[in-house]
């Protein structure tokens, strides 16, 4: 091999500017001599380190030798062996703390640009004619009810069809895609490529239901019983925003990013009055949080009209949570950083509209219980921040419906159900749990590895040679 | 999808939509609601489950006519299809299983009250149904709640049928003379709401009301539809919809339903002003 460029291929995107204004995917993606340029910086170590930081164990060097070689198809059908959403992968995984972390090349240079080779791959894979339908494997007589049709769920689906099972996903929304769909916009993962990941699913014969709420409209118990399915996958998500309980928080204009980010997304508010959702735009935003939710939400502020979008978080940029690729795009776009400052209270005018919020800035103390170090408030340092809009981006919390409505389900002090890591078994037998519902708030990667052991794991209970607790 | 199977228009502004769906259906509650989109284009909205008939399989929906959505609605026909439906969900109204309950219903609130008079008879509990509308040819659903009330106390502002007035008068004048109510459940306009909490507050006659908050998923997930009752923050659709009505902030309520009036000036077509009052 030649000398190691020190950096990544660039990735091109719409301009910082232009952008601004437009819903199209920001990062347009690797050419096929940029996908080549990138490949041949990967060094094809003997023992991978980075497939030891992928969730779902991608055999990286792999794959990464096909890009070299020109084998994309190959390449394609390696990663299809670990990863069955790889176009969405390649777009949300937080790369720089799995794969890229551990990349033998970093320290002295900059990681191989994995995420966006595995991006490349998938794209290059969506554009050849497709041949034909999958085959459709030698069918089993169960059936298994996966509740939620996020990462999570998607995986279980995918890896249970592809074993024969009969698969019926039960969504609680319209549509399909949980987070994929209501939470990530369209200039960072096109709804197309879900609709593309869904369909693929159709074909290998899973079966989707929306507008169902499992808890509600059928129980975990019905399902297990008089609808004859032999286990249950629960990949609920994440689904109950956290607020700040500070004053103020009711005004009109202060959104969760749940909220700002399914009236935009799911049901288009961008749109309106073409699609019937609104949502506030005014020119003056604040995000709280620093998170990659943070950042959709801010950058979706000034898609929507925002002059002046600032992005308020309580401690520094080193411990944001965000990629660091949104942070510096969301920057590119303007949105103004302000480390170190905690809103204390939203301030209103006599209409109840939101017009700012009333922060203190903060210093770094000792670590907290995080590890971090705890951000302290600055004695005489508060201030007013004007804002129309405030969208609250601090996570969120399990959503209850289902431990509220399943028997015999445990949950732990956090409203998470509880699992054994290994398998996604929770206490109750033929039920099986992974994602934020069982993690509380993470990432799309993490939810499809656990997704994928609870596959395994349901595939072992069904054949008998599972866990022998009485449940079969 | 949700097949529409029966339609009946109770007044010029109001329709009864009886619907084709099944898990819905056996697993309603008397309080609960249901979430519809009626296009692709569409918003959802919650509606309250009027009826619900687990043999037949069918919810009963009433759809009053105040925007863009619900005229979409009420323009849909037997044998159309409602594109999404989602529920039953909230929780149910906590009903007690003795004493005497008055039930407030005002406009289309009439149709929300009548599963729960159906289920308070059906333990046993007195019921005394009060309804209003601006004008008797408004009031809606008699010959439903009438048989499955106690008593039946309709109210009209202008004096066309039964109590010259608004429903919390009556509520109030049937308290002062001794109807001895140990509960009290009022749907409705907010304004109606809120009359009911003050004239139930002096004599702390527990008093619940069915909110009706913006919502957008209804299943918890986005806090839209939050509420502050006794100081805390609640969701409506996953904590509610019914809540103490002598703890809910009105006034907070009241200034969150107003979020978007400017862009409902601006929805794709003119917003009907809400005829019936119903106070």
């Amino acid at each position: 091999m030649g000398v190691v460029h020190p950096t990544k291929t660039a990735m091109p995107t719409l301009d910082p500017v232009e952008r601004r204004a437009v819903w199209d995917e920001v990062a347009t993606g690797y050419t096929v001599e940029r996908a080549l340029a990138e490949a041949r910086r990967c060094i094809q170590c003997q023992e991978p380190l980075c497939e030891l930081g992928c969730p779902v164990g991608v055999p990286i060097r792999d794959f990464v030798r096909q890009v070299q070689l020109g084998d994309f198809a190959g390449a394609a059908a390696t990663i299809a062996t670990r990863n069955v959403l790889p176009a969405i992968c390649g777009r949300v995984c937080p790369v720089e703390h799995q794969c890229e972390a551990q990349c033998a090349v970093l320290g002295r240079l900059e990681p191989v640009g994995i995420g966006r080779l595995e991006r490349f791959v998938a794209d290059w894979e969506r554009a050849q004619p497709r041949s034909g339908t999958a085959a459709r494997p030698v069918q089993r007589l169960e059936q298994v009810a996966i509740v939620g049709s996020g990462p999570a769920g998607l995986t279980v689906a995918s890896d249970l069809a592809r074993l024969g099972y009969g698969v019926t996903v039960f969504e609680a929304l319209h549509a399909i895609g949980g987070v994929l769909r209501y939470g990530i916009p369209e200039f960072r993962l096109p709804k197309a490529i879900v609709d593309e990941d869904v369909e693929r699913l159709r074909e290998l014969g899973v079966e989707f239901r929306t507008d169902v709420v499992v808890g509600k409209t059928v129980t975990v118990d019905e399902l297990l019983g008089e609808l004859g399915y032999s286990a249950v996958f629960v990949g609920t998500g994440a689904g109950s925003p956290k607020f700040m309980s500070i004053p103020g928080e009711n005004l009109k204009g202060v959104y969760s990013a749940n909220e700002y980010l399914t009236r935009v997304n799911l049901m288009r508010a961008y749109s309106f009055p073409d699609y019937d959702t609104p949502v506030k735009r005014p020119a003056r935003a604040a995000v709280i949080g620093a998170g990659d939710t943070a950042m959709d939400a801010a950058r979706v502020s000034i898609r929507l009209g925002a002059q002046e979008t600032h992005v308020v978080y309580r401690r520094t940029q080193a411990e944001m949570g965000a990629r660091a690729e949104d942070y510096r795009r969301c920057a590119e776009e303007g949105a103004i950083f302000d480390w170190l400052t905690l809103p204390t209270r939203f301030l209103g005018d006599d209409d109840g509209r939101v017009r700012a919020l009333e922060c203190v800035r903060m210093e770094l103390g000792e670590p907290d219980a995080s590890g971090r170090p705890r951000p302290v408030p600055v004695a005489g340092s508060e201030f007013e921040l004007q804002a129309n809009l405030v969208v609250i981006a601090l996570g969120t919390n399990p959503n209850p419906l289902i431990p509220q409505t399943t028997a015999g389900l445990d949950v732990d002090g956090h409203g998470c159900v509880v699992v054994d890591s290994e398998t996604g078994a929770t206490s109750r037998p033929g039920v099986y749990a992974g994602g934020d519902i069982a993690t509380g708030a993470a990432t799309v990667i993490l939810a499809m590895g656990a997704g994928r052991r609870a596959a395994r794991a349901i595939n072992d209970y069904l054949e008998g040679d599972g866990d022998d607790d009485g449940g079969a | 999808m949700a097949r529409i199977l029966d339609k009946l228009e109770l007044t010029p502004v109001t329709r009864l939509f009886v619907v084709d769906a099944p898990l819905v259906a056996r697993h309603a509650q008397p309080g609960q609601f249901v979430i519809v989109r009626v296009d692709e284009h569409g918003e959802r909205v919650p509606i309250s489950i009027t009826d619900f008939d687990p043999e037949a399989g069918t919810v009963t929906l009433v759809v009053q006519e105040v925007g863009r959505t619900s005229g979409l609605l009420c323009a849909l026909e037997p044998g159309e299809e409602l594109l999404d439906l989602a529920g039953p969900l909230g929780r149910p109204a906590p009903l007690p299983d003795t004493g005497h309950a008055a039930l407030v219903g005002g406009g289309f609130g009439a149709g929300a009250i009548y599963p729960i008079a159906r289920e308070l008879r059906r333990r046993g509990v007195r019921v005394t149904s009060i309804v209003g509308a601006r004008t008797a040819g408004l009031l809606i659903l008699r010959e439903l709640l009438e048989p499955a009330s106690d008593a039946y106390e309709p109210c009209t502002d202008d004096g066309s049928l039964g109590y010259h007035g608004f429903t919390a008068a009556r509520l109030g004048e049937l308290v002062e003379q001794g109807a001895g109510f140990t509960s009290c459940f009022a749907v409705g306009p907010m304004p109606m709401m809120r009359a009911v909490a003050e004239t139930t507050r002096p004599s702390a006659l527990p008093t619940f009301v069915s909110l009706d908050p913006i919502m957008l998923d209804g299943t918890g997930m986005c806090g839209a539809c939050r509420i502050t009752v006794g100081g805390e923050t609640r969701f409506a659709c996953v904590d509610g919809p019914f809540f103490d009505a002598h703890a809910v902030d009105f006034d907070e309520a009241v200034v969150r339903s107003k979020m978007y009036v400017d862009e409902e000036r601006v929805a794709r077509e003119p917003v009907l002003v809400d005829t019936l009052g119903g106070a």
